[in-house]
């Protein structure tokens, strides 16, 4: 069994780098948004502002932890604890450099698919136990989005899989030594960010909390910690997409030598994180069954047809 | 190894018998779930981590989605709750226990003459592709109309 | 299929490219407290009460602000003076109702009401938001400054007979005009 799990050191280094970044995500986002409206965003707090990270936990944690009385109490308190240890258990098989990332399985994008599909329980049991309409509307509408975009996410990967021969992320990154997946694979790639974007439900397919349609979705009855907690796991997913784009199409860690590979590989994953701030910004909410549609009659068909594409290529050149 | 298998086991049995026992239908989801994740660990300990993989993705992650998904729809409050609770009070229980005593008194009847020799032998991706596409290809492509009559049936009901 | 690819890839590729763009443009934030915006002024702010041009007060108190007004805000009392001006006993303003609508400006017909730019009207104490005449009078004309009401109206007040106003006619003896 090629399974190799690093040192305490490096699971707790990667732990606090990955939540430290996820928590300044909000300073980051809430700044570049800002300067695409041309704003400026929160500034006031320490130097530009960063410390605005600070002042909002300090608010979150003094923030009254509400468990409505109508709502299922044990699956009401237990739904947001879903989603965070479901994607830091991801972040479990991302290798971050040479020697960098606490486990190589063999089976790593299975994992990080399970996962993924783990954490659709966390919005709809959120919503289900909340009691509420609209919750319960924001969890339904998770659920048929998240399973669905699972499927293209899991094709538009294959390609790259079938390429490298291997589900381990790791010999992914190495297989790439010679050129970046990104251009034999651009559709794949094109796939993987939109089902991406979906998966961790942000703008503009955030459609399980539409603020202007169904109050908060499927976090409505969250206050406090437990909303909080949410909150972060909305950014780990979006740090956790941007990782994985960055492993799968863009060569990992490889880059000319005059920088560490980690540093190669933040600055990717950065450019990523940026990218999707800016979807955020530019692209207006699709409606519902506009959504379900394009997954199921667009993106469905192109995913397939890249994997078979890509299945004759690989068969023809052999 | 051997003792996350026996940790995993235990909780699999556990989890699955509370989800007989709970009256919650949302509660018994849940530990249905971790039953199923406790089987895709003990899948992964004897050897087969792309079998532990398919166990959690498609069905922790993609069948109980859509069982919780049916009971959102469903709006089942207290009053099925209520009516498990009376179902379980019942003395029903004991002839379907004592059948199934009787079943698992066989199983370990059956299971206690053989020798195991528990070195896992690692069945990885390829093993089971080449399998699948090999002597079982029949079986694969004949699961695979099938399925694909099951989405156009569904197709044309949805359509209705 | 082409225009499904027009709409959903090439258009949103020139959305996110113009937002891209967006990076090297300027902010148009004012950084308030440390800089004061600039304000118009025509902007509807604080309300005061002006005087004319001789330093008399414009308001006659004939309660139209009032009734104008949408939610209420403004209270006063009609006086006469012995020279036979009118003007309000009491004028009341409740600024924690006021919405700044500008309808008593508008209906006011001696444009003795008028909004100011000014927005700064923090309180700690709710009754404090409550401005009496002596708070809303200022020593001046605010926007319209030729104008005085008792100059160009036909009343009759204490050093200013009938026919003295501007463009105004003396008085005809009605019985003069019979045949």
């Amino acid at each position: 069994m090629t399974f190799e799990v690093g040192s305490i050191l490096n699971i707790g280094a990667i732990l606090a780098v990955v939540i430290g970044v996820a928590a300044m995500l909000i300073w980051v986002e809430r700044r570049l948004l800002s300067l695409w409206q041309d704003r400026l965003g929160p500034n006031r707090v320490g130097w530009f502002g960063l410390m605005q990270v600070v002042a909002d936990m300090v608010k979150i944690f003094n923030k009254e932890d509400w468990v409505p009385p109508f709502s299922d109490r044990f699956v009401f308190v237990l739904a947001p604890a879903i989603i965070m240890t479901v994607i830091l258990l991801s972040f479990g098989v991302i290798p971050f450099a040479p020697g960098v990332g606490i486990a190589d399985s063999n089976v790593g994008v299975l994992f990080v698919l399970a996962m993924a599909s783990l954490g659709a329980y966390s919005v709809m049991l959120g919503g289900l136990s909340s009691d509420n309409k609209y919750a319960l509307l924001g969890s339904l509408r998770a659920a048929a989005q998240m399973v669905s975009y699972e499927v293209f996410m899991g094709i538009s990967m294959l390609g790259v899989v079938a390429l490298t021969g291997s589900f381990d992320l790791r010999e992914i990154v190495l297989a790439q030594a010679d050129g970046w997946y990104v251009i034999p694979q651009f559709v794949g790639f094109v796939i993987f960010l939109i089902a991406g974007v979906a998966e961790s439900h942000r703008l503009p397919f955030d459609i399980p909390e539409a603020d202007q349609e169904i109050v908060a979705g499927y976090h409505t009855e969250y206050s406090g910690m437990k909303f909080g907690m949410f909150f972060v796991g909305e950014y780990l997913g979006l740090v956790l997409v941007s990782s994985l784009i960055t492993v799968l199409f863009f060569g990992g860690w490889m880059g000319p030598g005059f920088l560490p590979p980690v540093i190669w590989f933040a600055a990717k994953a950065f450019v990523f994180i940026c990218f999707f701030i800016l979807l955020r910004a530019a692209i207006p909410r699709p409606r519902y069954d506009q959504l379900m549609s394009y997954g199921w009659l667009f993106l469905l068909p192109l995913s397939l047809i890249n994997l078979l594409v890509t299945a004759f290529i690989i068969l023809s050149s052999q | 190894m051997i003792i996350l298998f026996y940790i995993a086991a235990i909780v699999a049995v556990i989890s699955t018998l509370c989800v007989i026992l709970q009256s919650n239908i949302v509660h018994a989801l849940i530990y249905l779930i971790l039953s199923l994740l406790a089987v895709a660990v003990i899948f992964y300990v004897l050897g087969a981590p792309f079998a532990a993989m398919l166990e959690a993705i498609v069905y922790a992650g993609a069948i109980m989605v859509l069982f919780l998904f049916v009971i959102m729809m469903l709006n089942l409050g207290k009053i099925s709750t209520d009516q498990e609770r009376s179902w379980m009070k019942s003395s029903g229980w004991v002839a379907p226990g004592i059948m199934a005593a009787i079943l698992l008194a066989q199983l370990l009847n059956v299971l206690g003459d053989y020798e195991y020799d528990l070195v896992p032998v690692e069945v990885g991706v390829m093993e089971v592709s080449t399998l699948l596409f090999g002597p079982y290809v029949l079986a694969v492509e004949l699961a695979s109309i099938l399925l694909l009559a099951g989405l156009v049936s569904a197709y044309h009901l949805a359509k209705k | 299929m082409l225009t499904l690819i027009k709409d959903t890839l090439i258009s949103q590729v020139v959305t996110l490219w113009k937002v891209f763009l967006h990076t090297f443009a300027k902010a148009d934030t004012v950084e308030y407290p440390d800089e004061q915006p600039h304000m118009f002024s025509r902007w509807r702010g604080r309300i005061i009460l002006s005087r004319d041009p001789d330093g008399e007060e414009r308001c006659v108190a004939c309660n139209l602000c009032a009734v104008a007004c949408p939610v209420d805000c403004i209270a006063l009392q009609k006086a006469e003076d012995d020279a036979g001006r009118w003007c309000p006993e009491f004028f009341r303003i409740n600024f924690s109702r006021c919405i700044m609508c500008g309808f008593c400006e508008e209906a006011c017909p001696t444009n003795a009401i008028q909004l100011t730019p000014d927005f700064e009207m923090a309180e700690y104490e709710r009754q404090d938001m409550v401005w009496e005449k002596e708070n809303l009078l200022i020593n001046g004309t605010g926007k319209y400054h030729d104008y005085n009401f008792y100059r160009v109206s036909g009343m009759k007040i204490h050093g200013k007979d009938k026919g003295e106003g501007l463009n105004e006619a003396p008085p005809v003896d009605v019985r003069s005009l019979l045949p």
